[in-house]
């Protein structure tokens, strides 16, 4: 009997609302193009720069108000910081945040108005430095549950949000940078979008019996949308990215891929958390290893 | 302080539900529909944010039919179990809370401070019980508090008190253990070899339960994980994964941008 107590999910489906998918997109989008936005810069590309500094600036500043609409009581959003718990992901995102946020923002603000360069150099330094970090924790996020699809992923999943959110900065740069400007973002969007469908692959591999949700049903159709579009944006960019008109469409599909690929992660903790079975039957086979050698199992 | 906690002996549930409604009326938790579930004796479901204590009604077919015949109680054997909150040695709704609203008590149990709570609903699905969950429109999370406000006053919570068989007992976790060892023994004795422990060992996945639990079957037939873990455990491994995973999309990021001759 996997099915459980008449068929009722063990665990608790996750109660976050797509507020927080949109998130996951947006705050890799801002936390990749950071680092972009940083090398860019450093390598004398400063066209490139300002535009990655602007999607970084952009995607971190509607990051904000999605995690705090999807808050039972939003004006408590300030409880994030009340404490520093490296237990929990969602604290150390916090603080994240709070130092990425004003640095992203500060930065994009000087490059733009052209006041306060030092203060600018400085957030673009912090913001770039973090970028990594705000792309990937959002993978430990959801990892750190007990929902089956989310937790047996722990060791691609941050590999795929990685993938993700430099195919989106990349996109974002395609899309907004003069092509003589952008051939760094075309070879990111190339490398980020095979990070994202090789790290996708291999979980969906790992994860055996328990990959059900993200093949089936509407986590399934997400995925399978999320490589189509991915690989055709990385494609596009590579036979055709030096014309302005094909490099925007193709930015256009690599970051409609990174979202479809966070929606179909998303979606498909949602699908796993419902089946009990896939709760029970994993644990009931690690319990009966266990106490293979025992003499009476006292405890299961 | 000594550890406080529950054993809960379904071997005596009568399945009355006394603690599902001493809980509702002495922690004031609201009503949450009645709803017709069609589970045996069962309309309330499982423990949620408006259920602390469960009673599960399950009828297990006894021999060959697997449909209650007509000869009544004779062709099923009945499992009645009262489910809580185990406020876990290692808990991961603690573990992952971002604002500390959900603390550890002097008595050693789990319990959420309400006027902290932002709603975040992280400690939702990383209970492994599916115990905690988020109450709407409220947008807090609630669970059982193994009455941390009678425990204060020297008073049993409201489900042992109520409860006619002492299925559910209360006190020190370490007498609550020996006086488990000692029924186990007397069922195996008796010919129950069914008849085990859930939650008792501290070497299991989450540390052993506050509030552990005799069961007649194995715990998937009560809807209980088998071998539940603190999804914390694996933390480590996950921040390496992840520090991997930023590293490798700096160095993406660093080689798009080298200059190319």
């Amino acid at each position: 009997m996997t099915s459980g107590y008449y068929g009722r999910p063990v665990l608790k489906a996750p109660v976050w609302k797509p507020a927080i998918a949109w998130y996951f997109f947006t705050g890799g989008l801002a936390g990749a193009s950071s680092s972009l936005a940083l090398a860019a810069r450093l390598a004398g590309n400063h066209r490139l720069a300002r535009s990655a500094l602007v999607a970084s600036a952009v995607g971190i500043a509607v990051s904000g108000p999605l995690l705090v609409v999807d808050l039972g009581r939003p004006a408590r959003f300030l409880n994030m910081l009340r404490v520093a718990k490296p237990t929990s992901p969602m604290s150390v995102g916090s603080w994240l945040l709070a130092v990425f946020g004003p640095a992203s923002a500060a930065a994009a603000a000087s490059e733009l108005t052209g006041r306060v360069p030092r203060l600018g150099r400085i957030g673009a330094a912090a913001a770039g430095g973090l970028g990594p970090a705000v792309a990937t924790y959002t993978a430990v996020l959801v990892a750190d549950t007990a929902i089956p699809a989310w937790h047996e992923s722990h060791r691609e999943l941050p590999f795929i949000f990685a993938g993700s959110a430099a195919a989106s900065a990349a996109g974002a740069a395609l899309a907004f940078t003069a092509v003589d400007a952008a051939a760094p973002a075309r070879r990111l969007a190339v490398t980020g979008a095979a990070l994202e469908l090789g790290a996708f692959r291999a979980m969906e591999w790992r994860l055996g019996d328990l990959a059900g949700p993200y093949r089936d049903g509407t986590a399934g159709k997400l995925a399978k949308a999320a490589e189509a579009t991915t690989a055709a944006g990385a494609l596009l960019v590579s036979v055709a990215g030096r014309r302005r008109p094909t490099a925007v469409a193709a930015g256009a599909l690599l970051c409609a891929g990174s979202a479809l690929v966070r929606f179909s992660v998303f979606r498909a903790g949602f699908e796993s958390a419902a089946d009990p079975a896939a709760t029970i039957a994993p644990q009931r086979r690690r319990a009966a290893a266990a106490s293979d050698g025992r003499e009476l199992p006292s405890t299961s | 302080m000594t550890r406080m906690g529950f054993f809960t002996d379904t071997s005596i549930c009568i399945g009355c539900k006394a603690c599902e409604v001493a809980c509702k009326e002495w922690n004031d938790v609201p009503d949450d529909g009645l709803d017709f579930l069609a589970m045996s004796y069962d309309n309330t479901g499982g423990l949620g944010a408006d259920t602390w204590r469960h009673v599960a009604f399950i009828e297990l077919p006894r021999g060959g039919s697997a449909v209650p015949s007509d000869a009544g109680q004779a062709g099923v054997r009945w499992l009645m179990s009262s489910d809580v909150c185990k406020h876990c040695t290692h808990a991961a709704c603690l573990d992952v809370c971002p604002t500390g609203a959900l603390f550890r008590t002097e008595f050693d149990t789990v319990v959420v401070q309400q006027d902290v709570c932002n709603g975040c609903g992280y400690c939702v699905p990383a209970c492994p019980f599916g115990v905690i969950d988020k109450r709407e429109p409220d947008g807090r999370v609630w669970k059982c508090t193994l009455c941390h406000d009678r425990l204060k006053a020297d008073m049993t919570p409201a489900c042992a008190q109520a409860c006619p068989t002492e299925s559910i007992q209360f006190g020190p976790l370490e007498d609550l253990r020996a006086r488990a060892a000692g029924r186990l023994g007397a069922l195996r004795e008796a010919g129950v070899a069914e008849a085990r422990l859930y939650g008792a060992d501290e070497h299991d996945g989450v540390g052993g339960f506050g509030a552990f639990f005799l069961l007649l079957e194995e715990p998937g037939v009560y809807g209980l994980p088998p071998d539940p873990v603190v999804t914390t455990r694996d933390l480590p491994r996950m921040w390496r994964a992840a520090a991997g995973a930023a590293l490798a999309l700096g160095g993406a990021v660093a080689a798009a941008c080298l200059p190319r001759r």
